[in-house]
């Protein structure tokens, strides 16, 4: 009885990835525990260190997703591509409003840096995560 | 427009496959309504305009919860009972709106909440209601990267699915799940919101 190798290639939704979509919630868990202990103190100065120590984890979490993005075999990045464009643009508005809210409210300085900081981070993270979810499955 | 894909139906049954129109992910006719509120939001914080900031936070605060809460208690485990294919012809219509209205309703929450605890003096720590806006940051700490990192990225997941050719019913049911136990735990935790906010306005 001979046995028939089957040299399929596996499908999207078999493939498996390195953890890109944990690694980008990772980040914006960071800039959101960092976002709500800006918001806590506010008006006054929340401490810059803490703040920064989360800005700096969820900076190397994103990071490491970008790292990893670009390295990944058999992934549609058209797909990528396409839904990141749609997101951006409406994260790009929510963070525009959280600024603005923000400078209304006479943040300046180290503490306006960091807050504008952790909405870039925000602004990346989200749609990296969503893009991520569906190109991973996309068959192109 | 006569594009069209083939019925999640197809996937189930031995007959030939149904047509249905293409999914649009994003409602582009939405978008003046999500236009109109980022808008009035902008107004109301330029402009200090105290009633704009309490309508937008109201009408945003309640649409969130009442929302989050029938979808996650009510008409998440209605979802889990149905079978896949029907659980899919009810998403691309439901999960496309969802897109839109959503991240709207939040923005307009949080942005003329943050204004009004502000001008009330709720942030400052002396404020007896600063320990309950504090938990409230936390809850919806949880929320957004419940939603922002786990359910909206499914949710566009099974939207693209279902524009494909032959979606995968399997993949489809197992994104779906994800929607269903998320949804229901944001139901709960708007519960915490509720009960925070109705203490804070009787402090």
């Amino acid at each position: 009885m001979s046995v028939v190798q089957s040299s399929r290639v596996p499908s999207s939704s078999e493939r498996s990835y390195p953890p890109i979509g944990w690694l980008s919630t990772g980040a914006l868990a960071m800039v959101i525990i960092g976002g709500i202990l800006m918001a806590s103190y506010a008006p006054r100065k929340a401490p810059l260190g803490v703040a920064t120590a989360l800005l700096v984890a969820g900076a190397l979490l994103l990071l490491s997703a970008g790292v990893l993005l670009v390295n990944v075999k058999d992934f549609s990045r058209t797909t990528f591509l396409k839904v990141f464009k749609w997101a951006i643009f409406a994260d790009l508005v929510t963070a525009a409003m959280i600024e603005f809210a923000f400078v209304r409210d006479h943040t300046n300085g180290a503490s306006l840096l960091i807050v504008t900081c952790m909405l870039v981070v925000f602004t990346l993270s989200v749609p990296t995560t969503i893009a991520f979810t569906v190109a991973r499955y996309a068959e192109d | 427009m006569t594009d069209t894909v083939k019925g999640i139906e197809s996937l189930m049954s031995d007959g030939p496959p149904l047509e249905r129109a293409k999914i649009q992910v994003v409602p582009l006719k939405g978008l003046p309504i999500a236009a109109a509120a980022v808008v009035l939001v902008t107004l109301a914080i330029a402009g200090n305009w105290q009633w704009a900031l309490v309508f937008c936070h109201v009408v945003g605060g309640g649409l969130w919860t009442g929302i989050d809460l029938f979808v996650g208690l009510v008409l998440g485990p209605i979802l889990g009972r149905l079978s896949i294919p029907a659980r899919a012809e009810f998403s691309a219509r439901f999960m496309p709106k969802m897109v839109i209205i959503m991240p709207t309703v939040v923005m307009m929450t949080l942005a003329t909440g943050f204004q009004i605890a502000r001008k009330m003096g709720n942030l400052y720590a002396n404020s007896p209601n600063h320990p309950w806006l504090i938990a409230s940051f936390c809850v919806v700490g949880v929320m957004a990267v419940i939603a922002l990192g786990i359910l909206e990225p499914a949710n566009i997941a099974v939207l693209f699915e279902m524009n494909k050719p032959v979606p995968n019913g399997e993949l489809i049911g197992r994104l779906m799940k994800r929607f269903i136990y998320t949804a229901g735990i944001t139901g709960l935790m708007q519960v915490a919101t509720l009960i925070i906010m109705t203490r804070v306005a009787t402090q």
